[in-house]
């Protein structure tokens, strides 16, 4: 006796099944390709999102990430115990945090640098760094630092090399110790920038106690962090911060959600999130349609097998097993597949996250959880099809299985009568009395075509809204070259100053202060900006690009800060200035409008001035530059002690748009693909299906004498009209499936702007023609190549 | 234009057009003209050991208007023949002429023309169109012809003018086999080739559709191949051919037709 069965020792029902598999093989590997679709998809978000929570929460966890921060302008060290004592604080530590420019040889740009101070006995007890090489500078040393990792390879910098930076307006050589990673820079980009530019940005760690008396915060710090204990409550205990550091100048605490870097991590997430749980069900839901089709197609062919396999006392179970064995095959099939390209898609993406994200170590890798979750939900979805389809074959009689299947009866379908229309030549009535008659197999179809058409639309939707979002953000609203960050706040000369810079073409002022907005109970943390009236180079635009200008006396703010706070134009906020004299104030909203990227609260420069209860002052300037001169400007801006930092705009707009190409322009074209596989999947499987059945009709029509093309005609013309009916209705689906994910993926960072162009929907159409052509071009072949005696001698 | 072979190959594509175009005639009152004519027609279907003959040498010739029964055992080639004589088929060798012009040969596109314009079938089974009534299935082939019967009045031929607009799914067997007859000779066929007609129906209504069918050669004299396993049927036609094992065994002449409601099985 064998254990095992031989592959000939097959019982004759799972031979049949091999021989069902390999007839309708390229309709299983439709189906299976999109299951696998589904799989994938939910593998690469679900196992994306798994790794990407998994490492920052080890992250964050063994490098003690800060919960709360809270910046200010010089406070006496000895507040820590007091920090320490607050309730929910589980630990907390004090530093020095300044702003520089790095010169480094060979480049024209200034870098935007941040120097941190690390305690100079022990670690920290927040927010500790991750010392990839090298080591700690030793205590008191000036010239000495750890830089961040992603900066020292953009550079190419190595332990011991010597970098230029001006620290609060002194020049000073550093040299490099050690190269880190830290939990507060995994996206790493400099104040006011959307996208990492590790060129451009880098970050500085020097001892305490050198930085301290570079920068006069001797004994002092400007920046407290704490970490929360389990279950503490983060508000309660910014308001105890806040009002422990009010005397210090303190800007006003804020947590994780306005932490840059996290924030960012953070809405990746959540877009990952909405991924995972919006397309993987429209590809499963697909692929049970097509199993129940197929199969009930099938189970239709065999009623005469079925008869004679319950004639020779096989039972009910048995033959539902055996089809429902073909179906798991199929699924299975389907799995492997999805696995494997969802593995595969997913390691792209961990490369590519890595290029943005940096974590001491990154690896895509999906929990065991989430592969039993997908088979399982996979199961259930293509089984559900299969049951439904299955259930017909149970109940089939064994006598009545075996004799053939009356003609099908079209006499009582309603709307038979539009159907009688005279103009109408046969052909076309029977496409039109197919469809009547089988109405939700036509509706599913059609639907399934237009879910295709619809997916591709929704995510090609982001390019379009990305397009608008860069174009309004930097050739509409934001027209200057070079934001120039002052140090300090300054008087009109310091932009008298730039005015005269070489290069300079134009220049506006501006001035901000950190604010907190209250309106009834509600509170937000925002930068108030003025602006000049006549401000040209940087503007608040509305949705239709339009300025909006702030009015004398009064704010304009952004939709998404008017919402958080529930107020609206005509509203009067409180204001409470968290910098300087600290006013609070009362100003009237003017205007409430979107803006795409950022949050505004914008007033006229001499209004907040007044209102500050300061003469002419500025926080920096916004400049237009002759593209022929920047190199003297940027050698003079890194030269000059007041400057905080520089955001180049063009650049930035390349590194926005260089993202948008590389690391979402891939999903997109991942996801479009996966939309061209459900139009296949659908289209092939129903036009094979309805050759199946009608084989025999199209055979007799050749008979009589039709042609192929007149007989392709009646096979064709009804996908075709299907076709036609799904792409408006697939354009329907897709806005609104757009609209959905640009609420969905809206963040505080950004909204994305609900903007589809005529070449989106027209390049979802073209591709689910295409497909339909395709697939009928396939089917088309085996018409023409259809033995016309065999199919009328057999039955069916 | 009369029965020789136009042996010669050179002009067979040229010639071929003319008798599958139609415009071939038969002169009322002169010698009937020959309708088929074959010579050593084989088929064989697939080779080497599995390779079945199942026509090894059929020489055949049809004079126009007759009403022929082929008879024999299952699988002694009649379907073959029929086929082939319809173009459905092709012959794996042989030669075989319709009203002069070479049918072996021709291309898809010409036998397709050639069943449009000449060839009305009748299958065991109906072959209607499930989604159209009996009018719209018979209109399916008067719309493609060139002189067709109206729908109606092919209809009526076959004693179906009160089931106009009933669906396949209402009609009964024999029914639906009289619908497929109408549409066979709406079109005015030159040859009507019937597999088996009666071979699904009981004996009662199989009379009634080989009445029908004998009707329909009287009044519209198309050239008429029956293939029945039921040998009294025989006694209604001109010509018997009996085949066995892929060749003709015997041809016989009757001298009266029976009327087929004389006939029973
Ligand atoms: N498509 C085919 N492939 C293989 N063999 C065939 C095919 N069609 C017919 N045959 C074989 O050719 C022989 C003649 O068949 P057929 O002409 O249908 O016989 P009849 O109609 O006289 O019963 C039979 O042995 C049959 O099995
Ligand atoms: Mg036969």
């Amino acid at each position: 006796m064998s254990a095992f069965r031989m592959p000939g020792m097959l019982s004759a029902l799972d031979r049949k099944l091999l021989r069902d598999l390999w007839g309708m093989k390229g309709q299983a590997l439709a189906i299976a390709f999109v299951i696998a679709g589904g799989v994938a998809v939910y593998l690469v978000a679900a196992g994306m999102l798994n790794s990407l929570e998994d490492t920052r929460r080890a992250y964050y966890d063994r490098y003690r990430f800060a919960d709360v921060w809270s910046p200010v302008v010089r406070a006496p060290r000895s507040l820590l115990a007091d920090i320490r004592r607050i309730e929910g604080v589980q630990a907390a530590e004090t530093r020095v945090r300044s702003f520089a420019l790095i010169d480094m040889p060979g480049m024209d740009e200034p870098v935007t640098g941040q120097i941190l101070s690390l305690p100079d006995i022990a670690e920290p007890a927040v927010n500790q760094i991750h010392l990839a090489r090298g080591r700690q500078p030793q205590a008191g040393r000036r010239n000495e630092a750890v830089i961040l990792q992603s900066f020292a390879e953009a550079h190419a910098l190595e332990i011991g090399d010597r970098i230029a930076v001006t620290i609060y307006g002194g020049r000073e050589t550093v040299t490099v110790t050690g190269i880190a990673l830290s939990p507060e820079y995994v996206y790493a980009i400099a104040p006011g920038q959307l996208v990492p530019d590790p060129r451009l940005f880098g970050v500085l760690w020097m001892s305490r106690d050198a930085l301290a008396e570079a920068v006069n915060q001797d004994g002092a710090f400007n920046e407290a962090v704490v970490r929360l204990g389990y279950g503490a409550n983060e508000n309660a205990v910014i308001r105890e911060l806040d009002t422990l550091l009010a005397p210090y100048g303190a800007a006003g605490a804020y947590g994780r959600d306005e932490q840059m870097s996290d924030a960012f991590v953070s809405s990746e997430i959540d877009q990952l999130r909405t991924m995972g749980s919006l397309l993987p069900p429209i590809f499963l839901l697909v692929a049970a349609f097509l199993v129940n089709v197929v199969i009930s197609r099938l189970i239709a062919t065999e009623r005469d097998e079925i008869g004679l396999m319950k004639a020779f006392g096989y039972s009910n179970a048995a033959v539902v097993m055996h089809y429902l064995k073909l179906v798991a095959v199929i699924a299975l099939l389907g799995l492997v597949i999805g696995a494997m390209l969802g593995t595969w898609l997913g390691r792209l993406l961990a490369t590519v996250y890595t290029e943005y994200y940096n974590f001491p170590l990154f690896l895509f890798k999906a929990d065991p959880r989430v592969y039993a979750i997908v088979s399982l939900v996979t199961a259930a979805a293509v089984g559900g099809g299969a049951v439904m389809a299955v259930h017909r074959a149970a109940r089939l009689e064994p006598a009545t299985a075996m004799i053939p299947p009356p003609p099908t009866d079209y006499s009582r379908t309603i709307g038979s009568n539009i159907t009688r229309l005279t103009f109408l030549d046969q052909q076309t009535r029977m496409i039109l009395r197919q469809l009547v008659r089988f109405p939700v197999r036509a509706a599913f179809t059609s639907i399934g075509v237009a879910v295709s058409g619809a997916l591709m639309i929704g995510t090609l939707f982001f390019i379009d809204s990305m397009e608008e979002m860069i174009d309004t953000y930097f050739n509409v609203a934001n027209r200057h070259d070079v934001q120039v960050m002052l140090m300090e706040p300054r008087g009109r000369d310091a932009y008298f100053e730039l005015l005269r810079a070489p290069g300079v073409l134009d220049a506006e002022p501006y001035r901000s202060v950190a604010a907190r907005l209250r309106f009834g109970h509600r509170k937000e943390r925002a930068s108030l900006t003025g602006v000049v009236a006549t401000a040209e180079l940087s503007r608040v635009v509305d949705l239709e690009r339009r300025p909006v200008a702030s009015q004398p006396g009064g704010i304009v703010l952004s939709q998404d800060l008017a919402d958080r706070l529930g107020a609206e134009a005509g509203d009067v906020l409180t204001v409470e200035v968290t910098e300087g004299r600290r006013p609070v104030l009362e100003i009237p909203i003017t205007q409430v409008t979107t803006t795409f990227i950022g949050s505004a609260a914008q007033m006229h420069i001499e209004d907040l001035n007044r209102l500050l209860g300061e003469s002419n002052v500025i926080s920096g300037v916004y400049l237009k530059v002759d593209p022929a001169k920047t190199d003297v400007l940027y050698r003079q801006l890194k030269t000059t002690p007041a400057v905080a930092g520089v955001g180049l705009q063009s650049i930035a707009e390349r590194n926005f748009t260089e993202l948008m190409d590389q690391n979402i322009g891939m999903s997109i074209w991942v996801y479009s693909a996966f939309a061209g596989l459900i139009a296949i999947g659908v289209v092939y499987n129903s036009v094979r299906v309805s050759f199946a059945e009608r084989q025999r009709e199209l055979a007799s029509l050749r008979v009589l004498g039709f042609t192929r093309g007149e007989v392709s005609y009646i096979l064709l013309g009804e996908i075709a009209f299907l076709t036609l009916l799904a792409l408006p209705l697939g354009a329907a689906l897709g806005a609104g499936m757009a609209f959905g994910l640009s609420q969905a993926m809206s963040s505080d960072l950004f909204r994305l702007p609900f903007i589809i162009h005529a070449g989106t929907f027209g390049y979802a159409a073209l591709v689910v023609i295409v497909v339909t052509a395709v697939s009928g071009l396939m089917v088309r072949r085996q018409l023409d190549r259809m033995d016309l005696v065999s199919v009328l001698k057999s039955r069916d | 234009m009369d029965d020789d072979a136009k042996d010669d190959h050179q002009n067979r594509p040229a010639a071929l057009g003319c008798a599958i175009a139609g415009t071939s005639v038969n002169l009322p009152g002169i010698e009937p003209a020959t309708c088929f004519r074959s010579s050593g027609l084989t088929k064989v279907y697939g080779s080497g050991h599995s390779a079945v003959h199942a026509l090894r040498g059929v020489d055949l010739e049809l004079p126009e208007r007759e009403l022929v029964v082929l008879l024999g055992a299952s699988g002694s080639g009649k379907s073959t023949l029929l086929n082939i004589l319809g173009g459905l088929d092709r012959p794996t060798d042989g030669r075989l002429w319709f009203r002069g012009e070479e049918l072996t040969g021709a291309s898809q596109r010409e036998l397709t023309q050639y069943r449009r314009r000449h060839v009305g079938f009748v299958f065991q089974f109906y072959n209607l169109m499930a989604s159209l009534t009996a009018r719209e299935n018979v209109a399916l082939v008067t719309e493609i012809a060139e002189k067709p019967l109206s729908p109606e009045e092919a209809l009526t031929i076959v004693g179906l003018e009160k089931r106009l607009d009933h669906f396949p799914s209402q009609l009964s067997g024999g029914e639906q086999q009289r619908v497929a007859i109408a549409r066979a000779i709406a079109k005015q066929p030159s040859v009507l080739l019937c597999d088996e007609p009666t071979g699904a129906l009981d004996s009662a209504t199989g009379v009634r559709v080989l009445e029908a069918l004998r009707d329909v050669n009287e009044k519209m004299q198309a050239t008429t191949l029956l293939i029945t396993h039921n040998a009294p049927v025989a006694a209604m036609a001109d010509r018997v051919i009996t085949f066995s094992d892929g060749r003709i065994r015997e041809q016989k002449r009757n001298e009266h037709r029976k009327d087929p409601k004389e006939i029973s099985w």
